[in-house]
Parts: C-alpha cells; structure tokens; sequence
C-alpha cells in the first residue's frame, strides 16, 4: 500500500517526485556521469593513439583502453542514466509511487558490482577483448561475471519500472492513457527485456567456457546471439533517446505531439522489428544464407527505419507547430530561427536530433545493406557510424535532459550558465566532424580496432594513402575538441550538484495529485502554410530524403568499382 | 508540457492523421521498399555479391588443404621468412589460411581470370580486408567460406586484417598479387 509514500511537487515545472524515486534517480544518474568520467578519459587514450601524428598508448595499453572505452561508455554510461529516465517517465510522469524500491536498490547495488568486476578484469590486463568479446578469445571469467551480475541488476531495474505501470494503473494516479514519453520509456524497456535476455543465453555459457565447464563455443552462433544483445540494445538507446527528444520539447515549448497515434504507432514499429536487426552485423559472415540476411536487414530493419524516420519528423514538426501557435508563423523557418538556440537543453536536444539523423540514420542504413557492408564491414567507418548514434543521438540528447533535470531532480541552480550555452555544440558538432572523418578514413581502408595503421614491424608493409593519414589526423582534433565538450559537461553537472546555489522547494508529505490529460488544443486551421501544419519540418525532412538518395546511389557505385565476387 | 502528460483526447487513436505525418509516411515507406528491391536486384544484375557458399572444417582439415596447394603451386618464395607465393591455375580452389597473425601463403593471380577463394581461420577471428580495394570479409575458425574472385585489376593488393585478433593484430598483413 502506499501509505507512507513521501512526495513533493517541483513548483516551477509542476513535477511531482516520489522521495524514494527521487534518490534512486539521483543514484543511477550520477553512476551513469561517473562511468562517462572514466570512459571519457578512456576516450582520450584512444583517441590520441589512433591520430597518427601524436600515437600515445603502446599497443597493449591501447587494446585495453579501448575494451574499457567501449564498455564503459555503451553499457554503463548509458544504461545507468537509462535506468534514471525509465523511473521518471514512470514515477515522475505518472505521480505515483515507485514499485519496490528495495529491489530497485538491489537491481543499483548489482549493476555498481557488475561494473566494477568488469572493469577490475580489464584492469589487471588479459581481457582486452573488446566489448564484443568474440569466442574463441577468451577473457578473464570476471569479465563475463561482471557483465552478468550488470544485466541482472537493469532487469531488475526494468521489472521496477514495469511494476510502477501496474500500480499506477491500479491506483489510478493518472487519467486516460500514459503520456507519449511513458510509451516511449515502455518501448525501451520491452526491447531491454528481450536484450537481455539474449544476452543472457550468450554471456552464461561464454562465462562457463571460460571458466572450464563447457569445451567449445560456436563462434558463428556466438555471433547471432551476442549481436541479438548488441544490435537491439542500441534500440533500447534509440527509443530512450526520442523519448527524452519528446520529452524536451514538451518542455522548452509545451509540445504536442501532432498525432499519437503516429508518434505511438512508430513505437510500435521498434517493438515489432528491431530485435531481428541483428543481422546487419553479419552480412559478410560465412555460413549465412543471403535470404536470412536480406529478410532480417531489410523487411525487419527497414520498418524500424521507418519508424526512426517517423519520429524524426513527428519531433520537430511538434515543435515547429507549438512555435506557430506561440506567434512565430512567418515563413518557413521562422519557428526555428526564433527558437531558444542558447539554452542547452534544447540545442543539445536538436543537435542530437539532427546528427543522429543526418550522420547516424543515413550511415547506418547504407552500411546495412547487405551487399554494400562488402566495402564497410569493420573498417572505422562503423565506429564513425556509431558514434553518430551513440554519442550525438543518444549521449547528446540525455546530456541535454540533465541540465532541465540539475534544478527540478537536483534542486540546484546550474552554475557556470555561460559555458554551459556553449556545451553541446562544442560536444556535437566536435563530434560531427569527428564522425564525418571517420567515415571518410574507414571509405579510404582503415581498420577499426587498430593500434597502427602504419604496420611498423611486420613482416609485410603497407602504406595507406596521403588522404587516409589526413583524415586520421582529423579524427585525433576533432576527438580532442568533443571530449572538451564532455568534459565541460561534467564540469558543469558535478560542479552545479556539489556547489550550484540550493533552490527552496516545499518538503515533502503524504499529498500527492493525479497526472491531468493535457489541454486540448483549439483547432489547427489557423497555423502552417498550405494546410500543412509544420511546412518548414517537411523541407528538412525532404533535404534529409535527398541526401540520402544520394549517398545511397554513391555507395552502390563505388561497390560496383570493386573486383567481381560471387 | 503536454506530451507528458496523459493524450488530451480519450480516444486518441481516432484522432485524424496530419497532412504533413501522410505524406511523410507514404513517401518513407517507398524509400524503404525501394531500399529493400535493390539487394536482391543484385543479386541478379550486380557483379559484387557476398557468397552463400560455405562448409564446416577444422584448423587441420583446413591447414592440410592450404598446404597441399603450396606444395604444388608455389612459385617463389618472399622475405627472410620465406613466405611462400603461390600462383594457383585459373577457376582452382585458393585456400587463403588466417592465423596468428599472418594471412598465409602469398597468392598470386592473374588478371581477368576467376578463382574459388576459401577463407578460415585456424585459430581466433580475423578479418579479411583487401586494401586498397576495401573488400571486407568476417573469417571465422570452425566455417570455411568460398568466394569466387575475378580480379579485374593488376598489381600489389595488401590483405590487412580487421577484425581484433590480439596484440599481433596490428601487423597481420598478406598479399595477393595480380599479374597481367
Ligand atoms: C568525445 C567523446 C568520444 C571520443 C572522442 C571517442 C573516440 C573513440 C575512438 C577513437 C574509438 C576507437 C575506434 C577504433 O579504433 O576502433 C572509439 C571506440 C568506441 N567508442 Fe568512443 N568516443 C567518445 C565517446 C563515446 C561514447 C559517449 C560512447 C558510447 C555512448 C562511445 C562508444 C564507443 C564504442 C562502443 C567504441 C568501440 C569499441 C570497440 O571497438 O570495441 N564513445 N571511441
Ligand atoms: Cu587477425
Ligand atoms: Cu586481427
């Protein structure tokens, strides 16, 4: 029962934070910013080994950074903060209180374990393996344990959040139907259930081999299933992070969806399709008929790509039609123009709408056809791919929710305002170009996963061209000038939590209200040119529709320049 | 802040689809059906396709197969290592054997001619990468996989691996060489 639920009610957005939520969010959203702290650092090492001209780390020391770059920064970075989201957009949004929160204390107390063990077997140095960690290398079997105990702990975290749904239905805290950034958060965590337990069904029996029980893993299979974990948890990413898109901008402008049944629907599209994406990560693998590798990459991925395609217009036409509604419905573009560039939380917010579009979306669907992953697969155009996704998508887009959540969650005043309008576009656009080049070096050969592109000391020698040392050396500024931007936010955030000017708020008591439907709106009629409500969105979506074409035509042609295989 | 909160409407599934999301969704869906036709489309008309021909093996079945094809072909020998080059007939079976950290024998072809490639591993996995080409291949111990090649230029290409196989990845290099 609930009857000794503590709550209180944020006066300036209206939020109302169930107490025990509340320190739980705060838990998970500050080991998510810590493990970016390390991971950043990590970044850094790599970063300045793979720019030519400066090579740091030896080649030990590299292979290590990198394991713990990847797994730090993909796993723990971002579902910690996940975990965080998942609880607001349960709790928060639904005013109600948090299911369970001593299992949700274990789930925490696990994932922190988790993490540690991991990283304390990359540490002692026979576990770099990368996170992928593809059999038959083995790792220390506390990598794998470690990786276990963390996934057990986020089901936990997932069952709590699921758990909150039941109550809040039960208790009836809200009216109608969740709100649309709920729906997103339950599509995340749907996937998240089926990621991990696929990951499961991998990692249990890799830890086992490793530790002598089981003879021999099959590397292909380990491949189907891990990328079952590796593919669809990059989902859980995706539609966290157009939930927190949503979320914002409900909250710089008071947006409304323009449909839901549309922003719902492509929801839905994730559920349905995205776990069997897998496959574009083995599309030049042995032993895998092209029909499976068409089917899942294309009729699977593709209604997925829709659905991200979707949202990438339903977001920004929500905004552009508020800011009609507000006044500015001049022209095309005026909504965008008059548009709050300098407050962090929404520049970060479509920066990272943008770049993963633009720079993530199209790379990603032009690196998963089958045949054009031929001239890709496992040069460093796929970390510049993902690092669109991850870094510019999903990183950017939760960096920006921090900043409105430091003085509602944190009750703290951000310090350093003027550094912090700076933040995301020092982060994102450092990290645009960053991904551009990469791109652009892995066109040119180079390799992921490589300490020296210039193969001192082997037996055989080979030279890349002029442009791919140019652009690698690209990589190493650009790098260097988005962790300036990461760092700066973890200045801000750490600084603002531990020594930004406390905000008075109205303690907490037993009162708590009902989440209300939102305001109808009045008619549309009088917004929008040509009876299209959000025409400047429609231009950037159809620029977005041509660069695509384009560069999916250039792609094919430079496959077509290759020798013949069949 | 209305997308946080509960649907205006009671029934919001019913509300009518906006212009602007129609015409989107309609234009998407063809982009992506049209994204779909072009794989298999290759498959028939395009030259650059990834094979489906593929067995089990073992490292010794493997290494025994490679090695009787240097037996045979071998032409020359490169570096002090004496690495063999081997210079297979057209429309043979070319063993390629990747391993710790080597891509092993040399090959060379000949230009214009097709060749029955098979790519393993004897031990961890390695990745195929034909520079400057940038043809990319996952090679995975336990699965032989068969390509059929036509090189259709000549000259030095380098076999670099791509795929993260321990501390002598870095320098994991081969070579195949195409004569006119
Ligand atoms: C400014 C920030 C960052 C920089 C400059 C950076 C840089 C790099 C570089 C240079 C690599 C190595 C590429 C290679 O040699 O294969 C790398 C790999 C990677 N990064 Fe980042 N990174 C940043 C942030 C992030 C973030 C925020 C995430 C995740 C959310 C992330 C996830 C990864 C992953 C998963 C890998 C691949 C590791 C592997 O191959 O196993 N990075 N990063
Ligand atoms: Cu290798
Ligand atoms: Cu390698």
């Amino acid at each position: 029962m609930s009857t000794n639920a503590l709550y209180r009610t944020c006066p300036s957005t209206g939020l109302q934070y169930h107490k025990s939520a509340e320190t739980l969010m705060k838990a998970n959203a500050v080991a998510g910013v810590v493990f970016l702290l390390i991971g950043g650092i990590l970044a850094l090492l790599v970063t300045l080994t793979r720019w030519p001209a400066v090579h740091l780390l030896p080649a030990v020391e590299f292979y290590q950074a990198l394991t713990a770059h990847g797994i730090d920064m993909l796993i723990f970075w971002i579902i910690f903060f996940e975990i965080a989201v998942l609880y607001f957009c349960s709790s928060t949004l639904l005013k109600c209180r948090l299911a369970t929160p001593r299992i949700a204390w274990l789930g925490f107390a696990l994932m922190i374990i988790g993490s540690v063990t991991t990283n304390l077997a990359i540490l002692k140095g026979d576990s770099s393996v990368m996170m992928t960690s593809y059999v038959p290398m083995p790792a220390n079997p506390n990598f794998y344990l470690g990786l276990i105990l963390f996934a057990v702990g986020a089901l936990l975290g997932c069952f709590v959040f699921l758990g909150t749904l039941v109550v809040a239905k039960a208790e009836k805290t809200y009216q109608g139907s969740v709100p649309l950034v709920t729906f997103g958060a339950i599509t995340a965590c749907i996937i998240a259930v089926f990621t991990i337990a696929s990951g499961a069904i991998i990692l249990i029996p890799t830890y086992l081999w490793s530790i002598g029980y089981i003879g021999h893993i099959d590397p292909l299979m380990y491949r189907v299933i891990w990328w079952g974990m590796g593919h669809s948890s990059q989902q859980i990413n995706v539609a966290a992070h157009v939930a927190v898109w949503y979320a914002i901008s409900a909250i710089v402008f008071g947006a409304t969806p323009l449909s839901e049944r549309v922003s719902r629907g492509a929801f839905l599209l994730y559920i349905l399709f995205l776990q069997l994406a897998s496959a574009h990560h083995l599309l030049v693998d042995p032993g895998i008929s092209s029909e499976w590798k068409i089917f899942n990459t294309s009729y699977a991925m593709y209604l997925a790509v829709l659905a991200s395609m979707i949202h990438g217009l339903t977001v920004p036409g929500a905004i552009e039609a508020a800011q009609r509604r507000k006044g500015f419905n001049k022209g095309l573009f005026e909504w965008i123009r008059k548009a709050p560039w300098g407050n962090p939380v929404f520049s970060g917010m479509f920066i990272s709408l943008i770049g993963f579009g633009f720079l993530g979306g199209i790379s990603g669907v032009v690196m998963g056809t089958e045949q054009i992953s031929i001239i890709i697969h496992n040069t460093i155009y796929v970390p510049g791919h993902f690092h669109a996704t991850v870094v510019i998508g999903t990183t950017l887009a939760f960096m920006a929710l921090t900043y409105f959540l430091i003085p509602t969650l944190f009750k703290r005043e951000l310090i350093w305002k003027g550094l912090a309008r700076w933040q995301p576009y020092l982060f994102g656009l450092g990290m645009a170009v960053f991904t551009l080049v990469m791109m652009g070096a892995g066109t040119l050969g180079v390799a992921r996963r490589h300490w020296d592109m210039a193969f001192t000391g082997a037996a055989l020698g080979y030279e890349y061209p002029g442009s791919a040392y140019l652009l690698m050396g690209l990589v190493g500024i650009s790098g260097v000038i988005a962790i300036t931007g990461g760092a700066l936010y973890i200045l801000i955030t750490v600084g603002s939590i531990l020594f930004g000017k406390k905000i008075d708020v109205p303690g907490y008591s037993e009162e708590r209200s009902v989440a209300l439907r939102a305001a109808p709106l009045e008619s549309h009629g009088s917004i929008g040119v040509a009876g299209f409500e959000a025409p400047g969105t429609l231009v950037f979506a159809l620029l977005f529709l041509t660069i695509f074409v384009v560069y999916y035509a250039i792609n094919w042609k430079y496959l077509a320049s290759v020798w013949p295989l069949g | 802040m209305s997308s946080l909160q509960p649907p205006a409407q009671r029934l919001w599934w019913k509300q009518p689809l906006d212009r602007l999301e129609g015409t989107w969704i309609v234009l998407a869906l063809i982009w992506c059906l049209f994204m779909f036709a072009m794989m298999p489309y290759w498959h028939i008309a395009g030259k650059q396709n990834i094979s489906n021909e593929a067995y089990r093996t073992t490292p010794e079945q493997y290494s025994a197969k490679a090695q009787a094809m240097v037996d045979k072909y071998t032409v020359r020998t490169l570096t002090d290592q004496q690495l063999p080059v081997v210079h297979p007939p057209a429309e043979s079976d070319v063993y390629l054997v990747a391993r710790l950290w080597q891509w092993w024998p040399l090959l060379e072809l000949e230009r214009g001619k097709s060749y029955r490639l098979h790519l393993s591993s004897l031990d961890w996995q390695h990745g195929f990468s034909l520079q400057p080409l940038n043809v990319n291949m996952q090679v995975i111990p336990g699965y032989e996989m068969v390509i059929t090649v036509t090189p259709d230029s000549s000259g030095e290409f380098t076999v670099v691996c791509n795929e993260y196989c321990g501390i002598g990845h870095h320098t994991m290099l081969g070579k195949i060489f195409v004569v006119d």
